[in-house]
C-alpha cells in the first residue's frame, strides 16, 4: 500500500532529514521524492510504501500533522488512492 | 505514477477550497421492526439502528484520516415512520421520534431522517396522525429531520396535504420560537421525493431500497469557483466544460469514500449524490460561482440561465465519475447556508420569486428561506403548491423548507448556527390564496404522467 506525504512550508535546514527520520522510525519505506523551492517556499512530495509500517495509518497521519505544526510546516499523509481516483479515469 | 501537480491540486482543493464529503448517510430499513405494540416496535427500531450504525461514525473518521478528506456529516435515514405507525394499535408517533433521537445520540450521528409520510395520492390514518405530530416531534428532539411528500408527476398534488403542511410548518416554527424557530429548518415538503437522498432534512429510506445501504453526498462549490477564477476569458462552452471536469474530480472522491465505507461496514453501496452543496463558509458558495461566471450579484437577470448550465454540467461531469448515481443530484441553492445567497438576499438582488424560477432548473427547491413570522399558513401552503407544481410538471424533485421567523419581520435576521447558517427574513407576497388552499382535493396527475 502506498501513501503520499506532502510537505509545504518555509524553507529551512533539515526538513527532508526530519521527515525521513519520522518515516524510518515508523517502518515506512520512501520510494520516491520530488522537491522544489519556489522563492523561499519549500514543497516536497514523497511516495512511500507502508506495508511494513509499525503503527496504524491514522495514527501516523496525526503524528505527521503534529510534527508539521511544531516545525511550522503543513504536512499531510494521505493514501494514494485519493489521487488515483481523482486524476485517472 | 501520480504527478506532483495533481497531488498539489488535490491538497489545495481540500485545504483552501473547502472540498469535503458533505455526508455519509446510512439508509436503514425499519420494515422488519413493525409491531402492533408500539413499545415493542420502538425497542426493535432502537436495536436495529444501534446495531447497524454502531461503527458508522468511527469508520468514517478512520476514512477521513486515510484519505485526508473531511467527512462533515454522518447521518442515518430510515423507512418513513408513518409506515411503522400504521401497524400500531396505539397511534403515538412521538414515541418513535424519541426512540430515533435516543438511537441517534447513542451512535453519535449528526442527524437522523425519516420522520416522514408519503401522501402524494392520499392519506392513511397513520399518515395524518404522523403529520399532525411533526411540530411536537421536532420540538422535543434535536437530531430528527422530517419530510412529507405531497405530490408527484405520477399522482398529482394532494392539496389536502398541502393545506395541512402550511399549518405544520408554521406550528413547527412556533413551538421552537425560543430556539430560532429551528423546528421548521428540520422539515421539508417534497414533490417527487427521491428514496435514496442522503441530504437532510429530506432523507428517508424508501421502501424499494435494500435493508441497509450507504449513500454519499459530495460538496465542492469552492473548488468549482476557484477553477473558474483561474481560467479567465473562457466562453460559456468552455465554462461548462471546466465545471464538468471539476465535478468529475469531486464526484470521484465521493465514489471512493462510498466504496470504502461500504466495504468497511459490510453494507452495500447505494448511490453518490452529484451535488454542489454550499456551506456558510466564505468561498464555499453556489452564488459565488454564478457571480464568477459573470453576474454582478446572484438574483439579477441571467441567474436562471447560468444556474441551468451549472446544474447540467455538474451532472454530466459527475455521472461518469460514479457507478451509481441518485438522490437529489445537482446544485443546491439554500439561502441561509450560502454566504453569497445571504448577501444577495440582504442587498435585495435575490427574491423568493427569482428563487422559485431558479428551482425549475436546479437540484431541489425553495430551501432554507426565512419568511416573516406573521405569514399565514395559507400563504405557506400556496408557496408549497407553487413549488410542487414546478416539480410535477417538469418531472423533477422540488421541495420547500421555509422558516417562519416568529416575532420577526422582513429585513430582520434569523441565525441557526453551524451548517444551517443565518439569513435575512425575506419578503413574501401577502395576497391571500386562502380560498384556493381551502378548496382541498387533488390536482390531477398531469399529462406527463401518461408515459406507458
Amino acid at each position: 500500500m502506498k501513501i503520499v506525504i506532502s510537505v509545504i512550508g518555509k524553507d529551512c535546514v533539515g526538513i527532508l532529514a526530519g521527515v525521513s527520520n519520522k518515516c524510518a522510525e515508523y517502518g515506512i519505506n520512501i520510494i520516491d521524492v520530488s522537491q522544489s523551492v519556489l522563492q523561499d517556499m519549500f514543497c516536497m512530495i514523497m511516495i512511500c510504501d507502508i506495508s511494513a509500517m509499525n503503527v496504524n495509518f491514522s495514527e501516523f497521519a496525526d503524528i505527521m500533522s503534529v510534527y508539521g505544526q511544531e516545525k511550522g510546516l503543513s504536512i499531510h499523509a494521505m493514501h494514494e488512492d485519493i489521487f488515483n481516483s481523482m486524476h485517472k479515469i | 505514477m501520480i504527478e506532483t501537480k495533481d497531488i498539489l491540486e488535490t491538497i489545495t482543493m481540500i485545504q483552501e477550497e473547502n472540498l469535503d464529503i458533505r455526508t455519509v448517510t446510512m439508509g436503514i430499513s425499519l420494515l422488519d421492526c413493525i409491531d402492533s405494540d408500539i413499545d415493542k416496535a420502538c425497542q426493535k427500531v432502537y436495536d436495529k439502528i444501534t446495531t447497524k450504525a454502531e461503527r458508522l461514525v468511527s469508520e468514517c473518521e478512520d476514512i477521513e484520516k486515510k484519505y485526508g478528506i473531511p467527512i462533515i456529516n454522518k447521518r442515518i435515514s430510515v423507512t418513513p415512520i408513518a409506515l411503522l405507525l400504521g401497524a400500531c394499535e396505539k397511534k403515538e408517533p412521538v414515541k418513535f421520534a424519541l426512540t430515533l433521537e435516543k438511537a441517534a445520540q447513542k451512535v453519535g450521528v449528526n442527524f437522523i431522517g425519516g420522520y416522514s409520510a408519503l401522501v402524494q395520492k392520499g392519506f392513511t390514518e397513520a399518515d395524518k396522525i404522523l403529520i399532525e405530530s411533526i411540530p411536537e416531534a421536532l420540538a422535543v428532539t434535536d437530531h430528527i429531520c422530517s419530510s412529507v411528500n405531497i405530490g408527484s408527476t405520477k399522482a398529482g398534488i394532494n392539496m389536502d396535504a398541502v393545506k395541512m403542511m402550511g399549518q405544520v410548518v408554521k406550528e413547527s416554527a412556533e413551538l421552537t420560537k425560543d430556539r430560532n424557530c429551528i423546528g421548521a429548518a428540520k422539515l421539508v415538503v417534497f414533490c417527487n421525493a427521491p428514496e435514496d437522498n442522503p441530504f437532510m432534512a429530506g432523507a428517508f429510506h424508501g421502501v424499494g431500497e435494500a435493508d441497509c445501504v450507504i449513500n454519499v453526498g459530495v460538496s465542492g462549490p469552492g473548488v468549482v469557483r476557484a477553477a473558474l477564477a483561474k481560467s479567465k476569458g473562457l466562453d460559456i462552452t468552455g465554462v461548462a466544460e471546466l465545471i464538468k471536469r471539476t465535478a468529475f474530480k469531486i464526484t470521484r472522491m465521493g465514489q471512493l469514500v462510498a466504496k470504502e465505507a461500504s466495504s468497511r461496514l459490510n453494507v452495500p453501496f447505494g448511490i453518490v449524490d452529484l451535488s454542489l452543496a454550499p456551506t456558510p463558509a466564505v468561498g464555499d458558495s453556489v452564488a459565488y460561482i454564478l457571480e464568477e461566471i459573470g453576474l454582478e450579484c446572484c438574483g439579477c437577470a441571467g441567474t436562471t440561465a447560468a444556474l441551468a448550465m451549472l446544474n447540467d454540467a455538474v451532472k454530466k461531469g459527475g455521472v461518469m465519475a460514479s457507478s451509481k448515481v441518485g438522490g437529489l443530484s445537482g446544485a443546491f441553492i439554500p439561502v441561509t447556508e450560502d454566504a453569497g445567497m445571504i448577501h444577495a438576499a440582504e442587498c435585495g438582488s435575490l427574491t423568493i420569486e427569482k428563487l422559485e424560477a431558479m428551482t425549475a432548473v436546479c437540484s431541489v427547491g425553495l430551501d432554507m428561506i426565512n419568511i416573516p413570522g406573521d405569514t399565514t399558513p395559507e400563504v405557506i401552503s400556496a408557496i408549497i403548491a407553487d413549488e410542487a407544481a414546478i416539480g410535477m410538471i417538469n418531472t423533477k424533485t422540488t421541495a420547500v423548507r421555509v422558516i417562519p421567523a416568529i416575532g420577526k419581520k422582513e429585513g430582520d435576521s434569523l441565525s441557526f448556527g453551524g451548517l444551517l447558517g443565518e439569513g435575512p427574513v425575506m419578503r413574501v407576497n401577502k395576497g391571500s390564496p386562502a380560498v384556493f388552499i381551502n378548496r382541498g382535493g387533488q390536482i390531477p396527475a398531469p399529462i406527463q404522467s401518461l408515459k406507458n
